[in-house]
């Protein structure tokens, strides 16, 4: 059996630039940014990404992912269906809000900064048609909880994400 | 002889109501005396801030210092935050060159994240003078974000709070529970580093361990005295105004103008918060006036329509919860929330008892402050109270 050789870029640097650059795309948006509306596989991800230890409990219609990093911050995910549809946290610093809302950050900083109005320090909150995003708390306690509406299971309640 | 008698008692009347020979007290309402004499007394107030535009904001003027020099500056419309501890001061606000903290690769930073926001500059060394108190050598966060380009880790915690627009103040001062600002997490190596502090060479800003001592400090608790705590004092509030003034007091139990009298003392668990109870659940919650409403979950409450964040019920809703200590210390706080839509509409009022919003922790933000004096105990002090941290009110 002929034995697989990692292809090689000599003499046509373009064409491998190229190629390189497709296979990074197809790759970084499952691999790096998880979570929210993804697959439930990700959470995979997330453990590595956070150094965290990982327990699934099942709940009627949904599981929880339980994800502990060594930097005290508690992460969890609700999926259902092979997708996760909610994530909570808290924890005496926040976790990455890119890597927890995945596709969803970006729609997330320009709610926020759209919030117009008199400027004052407050908790967030943030309530679009198809994302919801609370965070709370001081430095040394943040909690936190994002979902999908649209996503939730019949029955569960913005109330159960926490 | 008796004419004279009433003469005399009009005369002391008339300096009490000056604010004289009342040990330096004038009475507001029943329950709260804002103290307004002491060289360890800050006027404080509440304004719309250096953009006329921050609702329930309580400001404080910082003298910031090149150490051991007479090379200062005086800072305005510095925001007081309970709720965060260290000075952190808008670069462009601050225009004095301070030396810059390193670590053994570089220049330190620190990325510092609020629940609305993060900031982002390098960590400097400053002399810090609040009313007659000075602290020496505090290690200051210079809110500045061309210095050193902001890693994701940190853009992560956005939006920035950066700017005069977009921190509506020019400084915010932390003289919350803690001293240092993040504590044996971040002298850490390793996975358990929160990722706060960074060292930033030539090649590029990396997360470092940071000792506790080097951290981004209280002033007041390296104030040379009265340095366990503060009294923010503010007056009652019956209607929204244009402004409101009361005192940030240094020390507890210190000195003749900072005792404690009869107030109730809260401690709190390590997370810095104690809980309270509210329809019947019980919620993680923290005095912080640094927040600018009472923040708290009720879906009984209507959300507003355009003033996102804030609660707008038809009609002014009287509410009460009880608060309860670590220590088994429990009290009730009724408080009122109003329409914010309505409460807005005069955009000449900065001051608000009755604003509140959705929040999932129960927030005692600015309104909880009017009318109390409010004792925040930093962390392994002492004090008539005992041991911080502890609230007190």
């Amino acid at each position: 059996m002929k034995s697989w050789k990692f292809p090689s870029c000599k003499g046509k640097p373009r064409l491998c630039l190229v190629a390189g650059l497709a296979l990074l795309c197809s790759v970084l948006p499952q691999q790096v940014f998880a979570v929210l509306g993804g697959s439930e596989a990700s959470v995979q991800t997330d453990q590595v990404h956070m150094q965290a230890s990982l327990r699934t409990t099942a709940n009627a219609g949904y599981t929880v992912h339980e994800l502990r990093a060594p930097t005290g911050v508690v992460v969890r995910e609700y999926a259902s269906g092979g997708t996760v549809f909610g994530v909570a946290w808290q924890g005496p610093w926040p976790p990455d809000m890119r890597q927890l809302l995945g596709s969803y950050y970006d729609q997330y900083q320009q709610a926020l900064q759209q919030q117009s109005g008199r400027p004052g320090r407050r908790p967030v909150y943030v309530q679009l048609p198809g994302l919801v995003v609370m965070k709370s708390g001081h430095p040394r306690a943040f909690s936190g909880r994002a979902f999908v509406p649209d996503m939730m299971p019949q029955g569960v309640k913005a109330e159960d994400i926490r | 002889m008796k004419f004279a008698g009433k003469l005399w008692m009009l005369f002391l009347l008339t300096l009490c109501a000056m604010g004289a020979g009342c040990g330096g007290s004038s009475p507001h309402q029943a329950n709260t005396t804002v103290t307004t004499s002491g060289q360890n007394v800050a006027t404080v107030t509440v304004n719309g801030g250096p953009n006329s535009n921050y609702a329930n904001g309580l400001f404080v003027s910082v003298t910031v210092c090149v150490p051991s020099s007479s090379n200062c500056k005086t800072i305005p419309d510095v925001l007081v935050d309970t709720g965060s501890s260290g000075l952190r001061i808008l670069s462009s606000a601050l225009s004095l060159a301070l030396p810059q903290q390193n670590g053994s690769s570089g220049p330190v930073a620190e990325c510092l994240p609020f629940v609305s926001g993060y900031t982002w500059g390098p960590v400097q060394t400053a002399d810090v003078q609040i009313s007659g108190e000075t602290a020496q050598n505090v290690p200051i966060q210079v809110i500045d974000e061309s210095t050193f380009p902001v890693p994701s880790n940190c853009s992560s915690n956005g939006p920035a709070m950066d700017s005069l627009q977009s921190l509506g103040a020019n400084g915010l001062l932390g003289v919350g529970l803690a001293s240092a600002d993040c504590g044996s997490w971040c002298a850490q190596s390793g996975g358990s580093n929160p990722g706060l502090y960074y060292q930033c060479p030539s090649s590029g800003c990396a997360v470092a361990s940071e000792s506790i001592s080097q951290q981004v400090t209280n002033p007041v608790a390296m104030f040379a005295t009265d340095n366990n705590g503060v009294i923010v004092e503010l007056p009652a509030v019956t209607a929204p105004e244009a402004t409101l003034s009361g005192s940030l007091v240094f020390g507890i139990g210190t000195q003749s103008n900072n005792s404690m009298n009869a107030a109730t003392v809260y401690t709190v668990n390590d997370s810095g918060n104690f809980t309270t109870v509210y329809k019947g659940q019980s919620i993680s919650s923290f005095l912080d006036s640094g927040s600018n409403g009472y923040f708290f979950s009720d879906s009984s409450l209507t959300q507003c329509g355009i003033a996102q964040g804030f609660y707008c019920p038809a009609s002014t809703q009287n509410l009460s919860a009880t608060n309860q200590g670590a220590n088994g210390a429990s009290g009730t706080v009724n408080f009122s929330v109003a329409n914010a839509e309505t409460l807005f509409n005069n955009g000449n009022d900065f001051v608000f008892g009755d604003l509140a919003g959705p929040g999932q922790d129960f927030d005692w933000g600015l309104p909880f402050f009017y009318g109390r004096d409010v004792y925040v105990a930093i962390e392994g002090t002492t004090s008539p109270g005992g041991t911080g941290p502890f609230w007190a009110y």
